[in-house]
């Protein structure tokens, strides 16, 4: 089994931001364990000479040239916005960082 | 309120060293930013330059700017780094609404440059290395503006407003590895390390690097050891230190604060401080924690980038001559002795003395005023010389007025307190205030009588031979004209009077 436990669930829990009661953390610990095993049955099929790689397609070097294209108006992008003033979006303070 | 106890400079000096670090961070002043088409324009109408990108909706892919990859590649070379032959981007993962996306694009585990250095000129000549770790390319964040938040009320009616202009701007991270053995120096190490990186980048003509407006923005990391030991003390993150005075009363404070800490027996807190120019001091920010577990991982929107020794070969070709090289060169040109070149580089002046020599004033000329008229303004005013806004054209002006005889030189200094305190340009100046140099030698003649029968003995020793004893009755002259004279026409006129031949 791999090692993910209970704390390390409300560890990532509490980074994103995820509300979970103690059931959920305890089923969590469980499935993710699971699924991290799962994931590593992959490093058994790759012999040595295929290298890690961090995308699926063995492309490089995808570039856009500095040309400045389309833009939104204030009101556009503020469009979604729960909350605006002075056409800027507008959220809850801060606390820690204010 | 700050309420930290601080040792005097010294007496931290006596018992600690210092161990400094920097990570300054670079705006590119590409047309467009580091993964969207939108522009990157400085003060525009908030929200007005974003696309979907910039705004993190959902379903967007973002592109690399090729001209910023470049523009790192080169701050890369221009630092003496490594290029990756392969590099790629990842995304920082954090909560706070000035990234839309929670997350923010940049690079952890291969940065595009690697492994440089940076050979340092402090005040008095020595050379001091800094070693480069990384710089890294990545985005800057949205623009926060906390209201309702003033004498440390924070209550729900408290708010923020975002400005996601600068959202998505290219940015350049430059770490260093820990600068040792800087000692009582390290303040000044620290002014001179952000001022060089400002000007490499400024040279490289890849940022606009105008501080004020953040396109240069340094946080300084400080720790102490006693000295004699190897290993580091705990350090504090300075952020927000956004000019280069700042930078060094900034590391001094830090300093300072620390070795009271340590004196008192307690052990520094690992920390951001935020840095506030009105009282120079650091107040606490957050301790470092749980938040800075930022779960980096590889960037799945966008693919390696990886630069060919050709294209790093060819960018390397196009490198202006290194900030160090142009010196010697300017000082070449200019004639200047060490000294009076360091202490151009040292008050900040050698890009205006460059401005005004290509304006048409001469060498020594454009010496003088900044130097002996612009620096000590600049001081009293407590700000950079350049942020006094003179005009190389005014200085041109006002010498070529002063060498045309039309005013003198202490004339010329009031005309340049008048175009300070926005007047008008040096003619209107002279017009409006009627100054002007009495170069009709009539009035002089007689002032000149009068300086001389005031001073009889003085009269005497010069007909002696005693030549230099001429200044007392310009002196007295310059006085009668209330400064209007012009002083070496009143020398010549004294000397001829007295029969006296130099």
């Amino acid at each position: 089994m791999a090692a993910i436990n209970r704390d390390d669930v409300a560890h990532l829990a509490r980074l994103a931001h995820i509300e979970m009661s103690a059931q959920e953390l305890d089923r969590m610990a469980g499935e993710l364990a699971v699924i991290v095993d799962s994931v590593k049955s992959v490093s058994q099929a790759a012999g040595d000479d295929v290298p890690a790689t961090s995308h699926p397609m063995p492309l490089t070097n995808v570039f856009r040239d500095d040309v400045v294209g389309h833009t939104f108006t204030a009101e556009q992008a503020l469009s979604g916005a729960p909350d605006s003033e002075d056409n800027r979006f507008k959220v809850p303070a801060i606390l820690d960082e204010a | 309120m700050n309420t930290d106890a601080i040792l005097s400079f010294e007496e931290a000096m006596e018992k600690y060293d210092p161990v400094l670090g920097f990570e300054v961070h670079v705006e590119l002043n590409t047309r467009t930013k580091m993964f969207s088409s939108a522009p990157n324009v400085f003060g525009d109408e908030p929200n007005t330059n974003v696309n979907e990108v910039d705004l993190g909706m959902p379903g967007v892919l973002p592109v690399v700017n090729k001209t910023a990859v470049e523009s790192s590649i080169k701050i890369g070379l221009a630092l003496n780094c490594k290029i990756a032959e392969s590099c790629r981007f990842a995304r920082k993962n954090y909560f706070y609404p000035d990234t839309p996306k929670n997350f923010q694009t940049s690079q952890y585990d291969e940065p595009i440059a690697y492994d440089g250095y940076l050979d340092i000129e402090l005040s008095d000549g020595t050379v001091f290395r800094v070693e480069i770790e990384r710089a890294h390319m990545e985005e800057d964040a949205g623009k926060l503006t906390h209201m309702g938040g003033a004498t440390g009320r924070i209550h729900g009616a408290d708010f923020s407003l975002v400005d996601y202009n600068r959202a998505g701007v290219p940015l350049v991270e430059i770490v260093t590895k820990p600068i040792e053995g800087a000692g009582s120096r390290a303040p000044e190490l620290a002014k001179a390390y952000v001022a060089a990186i400002r000007e490499i980048v400024k040279n490289l003509g890849v940022s606009d690097a105008r501080m004020e407006r953040g396109n240069v923005r340094c946080d300084a990391n400080v720790s102490l050891r006693p000295h004699g030991r190897e290993r580091f003390g705990i350090r504090s993150e300075t952020k927000n230190v956004n000019s280069l005075r700042a930078v060094e009363h900034a590391v001094r404070y830090e300093i300072q604060r620390h070795a009271a800490v340590l004196d008192a027996g307690n052990p520094v807190v690992q920390e951001t401080r935020h840095w506030h120019e009105d009282t120079r001091t650091t107040t606490s920010g957050r301790p470092k924690s749980d938040a800075d577990d930022y779960r980096y991982f590889p960037e799945p929107d966008l693919v390696p980038v990886v630069p060919s020794r050709e294209w790093v070969e060819e960018l390397r070709a196009t490198l202006p001559e290194p900030p160090a090289a142009r010196r010697k060169r300017l000082q070449g040109d200019w004639g200047y002795s060490d000294l009076e070149f360091r202490d151009v580089v040292n008050a900040g002046v050698m890009d205006e003395i460059e401005e005004t020599i290509a304006a048409g004033a001469s060498a020594s000329i454009a010496r003088k005023w900044w130097m002996g008229e612009i620096v000590g303004r600049a001081k009293a005013a407590d700000v950079d010389p350049g942020q006094l806004g003179v005009q190389p054209a005014t200085i041109v002006e006002l010498a070529g007025m002063v060498e045309d005889g039309k005013i003198n030189n202490k004339m010329a200094s009031q005309v340049l307190d008048g175009v300070l305190a926005g007047e008008g340009s040096p003619a209107e100046i002279v017009e409006k205030r009627g100054l002007a140099v009495v170069s009709d030698d009539g009035p002089l003649l007689e002032a000149i009588d009068a300086a001389l029968a005031a001073q009889p003995g003085v009269a005497d020793k010069i007909r002696n031979g005693k030549v230099q004893a001429v200044g007392a009755i310009v002196g007295g002259v310059m006085k009668a004209t209330r400064g209007q004279a012009d002083a070496g026409r009143v020398r010549e006129l004294i000397l001829e009077k007295l029969g006296v031949t130099v």
